[in-house]
C-alpha cells in the first residue's frame, strides 16, 4: 500500500515527542539543566520528600533553571589549543615552524652567549604560534626532538578578533602546563599524571627518555 | 452570564470607535475613526508579532523533541526568552547590502512579504462577537492576498544579486503558483457547501465540520497550504542543502528578522484559515467560549503541521510539481464534481442542507476519499524499479591475480 511509510514515520517522531527515557543525540555544555527529578535523585531522595523539604530549590527546577556543570568525557589524547611549551626544553631548533604546513609559528632566535665554555645556546626572542589558523595537526610536536612543545588539553580560547588568537612567547611561558598525551607515550605511561585533572606537568617529567651518557653519545655518534 | 457575551466587543472596530468618539468634539469623528483603526492595527499587529514569537520558540523547541535533539534551553526558563535574544541579536546585526543588489527591491520584499500575510488577520472571525471586518467575500480576499508572497519572494530573489537567492526564488514562483491552483479548488467545496465567501457565513454553516464532510478537500487544501507557506515537505524555496537558505541567502539584520517573521507568522495564519474552513472554527460545545474553541483548534492545527514537518523530508521539484498538477488538481476536481452532485441531490427548496443529509454526504465522501486516493496513488506512484545483479568490474581483482 503506498504511503503507509509516511504515517510510519509519524509514528517514530511521535514517539520521540511522548517517550519519557529519550537518548538525546545532543549533549549540553557547560553545564546541563536538570528538572526535579534529576536534582532529587542528586540528593538521593524521591522528589516528592524533596519537593516538600526545599520548595523553593523545586520550583526552581521545575521552571527548568537548575544546572549542574557537566564535563564529557574527553581523551587525554585530545589535540587541543594552548599548546604546552617549556621553555627549559627548548633549543631554538625551529623545527615545529619548519614542519608546520601553514607556516603559522614564528621564531626568532639569538645567541644567548651565556654558556660559551659548552658551545652557545639560543635564545628566544619570538615565539608566536597563531592559533586562528591552526589545523591542530600536531606535525610540530610530532616534530620536535627535544619534547619542548606539546598539544594542550583545552578548546575554550575562543576571542573576538583574530590578533588575539595569536600566542605569544608570555604566554605560552605563562600558560598552565598541562600536555596532551598526543604523540607523547611517556606521558600515557605515566599512570599518575592526567591532562584534564590533577597537578600540572614540570618540564622534567615530560621527557622521552634519560639523557645519553657521553659514552653512550660517543657510541652512537663517534664510534659508527 | 453567557459564556459568549463575555468576550463582546473585546476586538471589534465599533466598541474602540464608540469608546474614542467620546473624547472628541462634534465634527471631528473621522479623528476618531483614524485613531480607533490605529489602535486597532496596533492591537493586532502586536498581538500576532507576539503570538510568533512564542511561536517560534515552541518550533523550535517541539522540533528538537521531535527529532531526539533539545532546542533552545539556554535562556530563561526552558528556554523562553530565546525569541528576545534571537531578536535582539538580529536588530543589533550589520543590515549588509550586496554592491549589485537592486536595492529598493531587496528593501521592500520583506514588507511585501509580511503585509500580505498581516492583512489576512482582518478577515478571520475569531469569535462570535470577536472580529476585525465582516467581509462579505472573505475567503476570496484570503485566496488573493495570500498569492502576493510570490511577488515578495521573487523580489528577495532578484533583489539579492545572487544566484542561489535566484535559484531559489525561481522554484518558489514555480511552486507557489502551481499551488495556487488545488488551493483555490479545495476552497471551492467549501464555498458550495456553505453557499457563501463569508468567513462568517462558512462557519455558520458548519453545523458538523467539514473536515468531515469533505476529506478530500480538507487534505487538498492542507497540502496546498503548507506548499504556499513552504514549509519542509516542500520548503524548495530554501533548500538549505541545496541552495543555501535560498532567497534569503543575502539578507541579514533587520530584513532578515522581518522575512522569518512573515516565514514564521504563516503558519499561524494559515491554521487559522484551515479552523474556518473545516474545523467548524468558534463552534463547539457552549460551555467554553467560542473565542477559546478557536485558539484551541488553532493550536491543535499548528501542532499538526509542526508533526508533519518534523517528519518528512524534502521532496524533489519534479515530485513537487508532479504533486500539484498530476494529483492534487485531479482530485481536487473531483472533490467539486462530487460535493456539486451531492449539494444538487440533498438541498431543500429553500437551498438548504439539513445536518442528517450531511452525515449521509460524509459517508459518501469518505468512501469516494480512500478510492479516489488509492487510485491516484496506483496511477502516479511508481513502480519497484528492477535493479540488475551488479556484476564486479574487471579492473577490481586486477592485483590479485597478478600474483
Amino acid at each position: 500500500m503506498y504511503g503507509l511509510s509516511l504515517f510510519k514515520g509519524l509514528g517514530v517522531t511521535m514517539k520521540n515527542l511522548v517517550s519519557p527515557g529519550r537518548n538525546f543525540t545532543v549533549h549540553q555544555y557547560p553545564d546541563r539543566k536538570i528538572g526535579l527529578v534529576g536534582l532529587a535523585r542528586m540528593n538521593d531522595q524521591n522528589p516528592v520528600s524533596f519537593a516538600l523539604k526545599r520548595p523553593g530549590e523545586s520550583i526552581k527546577a521545575l521552571m527548568g533553571l537548575t544546572s549542574v556543570q557537566d564535563r564529557q568525557y574527553q581523551h587525554p589524547r585530545f589535540r587541543g589549543e594552548e599548546f604546552s611549551w617549556y621553555e627549559n626544553r627548548c633549543t631554538g631548533c625551529a623545527s615545529c615552524a619548519k614542519y608546520c604546513p601553514l607556516g603559522i609559528i614564528r621564531i626568532v632566535t639569538d645567541p644567548a652567549k651565556t654558556d660559551l665554555q659548552e658551545g652557545d645556546k639560543y635564545f628566544l626572542e619570538v615565539f608566536d604560534i597563531d592559533i586562528g589558523r591552526c589545523m591542530f595537526c600536531g606535525l610540530c610536536v610530532e616534530a620536535c626532538p627535544y619534547d619542548a612543545i606539546h598539544m594542550g588539553s583545552g578548546f575554550e580560547e575562543g576571542r573576538y578578533s583574530r590578533r588575539e588568537l595569536v600566542i605569544d612567547k608570555e604566554r605560552l611561558v605563562s600558560s598552565p602546563k598541562r600536555p596532551s598525551h598526543w604523540f607523547r607515550p611517556q606521558l600515557s605511561a605515566q599512570t599518575e599524571y592526567n591532562p584534564l585533572e590533577g597537578d600540572e606537568a614540570d618540564w622534567r617529567e615530560v621527557h622521552r627518555h634519560e639523557r645519553p651518557t657521553l659514552t653512550d653519545q660517543q657510541h652512537r655518534w663517534g664510534q659508527r | 452570564m453567557n459564556a459568549d457575551s463575555m468576550f463582546e466587543g473585546i476586538l471589534s472596530f465599533g466598541s474602540i470607535y464608540d469608546f474614542v468618539v467620546g473624547f472628541v468634539p462634534d465634527g471631528f469623528e473621522w479623528v476618531a475613526f483614524v485613531i480607533g483603526a490605529v489602535i486597532l492595527a496596533f492591537i493586532v499587529i502586536n498581538a500576532m508579532i507576539m503570538s510568533t514569537a512564542v511561536y517560534t520558540w515552541f518550533e523550535r523547541r517541539v522540533l528538537g523533541r521531535f527529532q531526539n535533539r533539545l532546542g533552545p534551553n539556554r535562556w530563561g526558563p526552558y528556554g523562553l526568552l530565546q525569541p528576545i535574544a534571537d531578536l535582539l541579536k538580529l536588530i543589533t546585526k550589520e543590515d549588509t547590502t550586496p554592491e549589485e543588489a537592486d536595492r529598493w527591491v531587496m528593501l521592500f520584499a520583506p514588507i511585501v512579504l509580511l503585509v500580505p500575510t498581516l492583512v489576512v488577520v482582518a478577515v478571520v472571525p475569531f469569535g462570535d462577537n470577536t472580529f476585525l471586518g465582516r467581509l462579505n467575500i472573505g475567503i476570496l480576499f484570503v485566496l488573493g492576498v495570500t498569492s502576493v508572497n510570490t511577488i515578495a519572494i521573487f523580489m528577495a530573489g532578484w533583489g539579492s544579486a545572487n544566484k542561489y537567492a535566484m535559484l531559489g526564488a525561481m522554484r518558489g514562483v514555480a511552486m507557489l503558483v502551481s499551488y495556487e491552483v488545488p488551493m483555490a479548488l479545495g476552497v471551492i467545496g467549501v464555498v458550495i457547501l456553505s453557499g457563501s465567501l463569508a468567513m462568517f457565513d462558512i462557519v455558520q454553516s458548519q453545523s458538523i465540520p467539514f473536515l468531515i464532510v469533505q476529506p478530500l478537500g480538507f487534505l487538498i487544501f492542507v497540502a496546498a497550504a503548507s506548499a504556499e507557506m513552504s514549509r519542509t515537505p516542500f520548503d524548495q524555496i530554501e533548500a538549505e542543502s541545496e541552495l543555501g537558505s535560498g532567497y534569503n541567502t543575502e539578507y541579514s539584520g533587520i530584513k532578515f528578522a522581518l522575512l522569518f517573521l512573515a516565514e514564521f507568522m504563516a503558519p499561524i495564519i494559515n491554521s487559522m484559515i484551515i479552523v474556518v474552513l473545516f474545523l467548524g472554527g468558534t463552534n463547539g460545545p457552549s460551555i467554553i467560549p467560542g473565542q477559546i474553541w478557536f485558539i484551541v483548534k488553532t493550536f491543535v492545527v499548528v501542532f499538526a503541521l509542526l508533526w508533519v514537518r518534523a517528519t518528512w523530508p524534502r521532496l524533489r521539484v519534479d515530485q513537487i510539481m508532479g504533486f500539484a498538477w498530476k494529483g492534487l488538481f485531479a482530485l481536487s476536481l473531483l472533490n467539486i464534481f462530487a460535493i456539486a452532485i451531492e449539494v444538487v441531490i440533498f438541498q431543500d427548496d429553500a437551498g438548504n442542507i439539513s445536518t442528517g443529509s450531511l452525515w449521509i454526504m460524509s459517508a459518501i465522501n469518505w468512501v469516494l476519499t480512500v478510492i479516489a486516493i488509492v487510485v491516484t496513488a496506483r496511477v502516479l506512484g511508481q513502480n519497484k524499479l528492477e535493479r540488475p545483479e551488479p556484476t564486479p568490474s574487471p579492473l577490481a581483482n586486477m592485483y590479485a591475480e597478478a600474483d
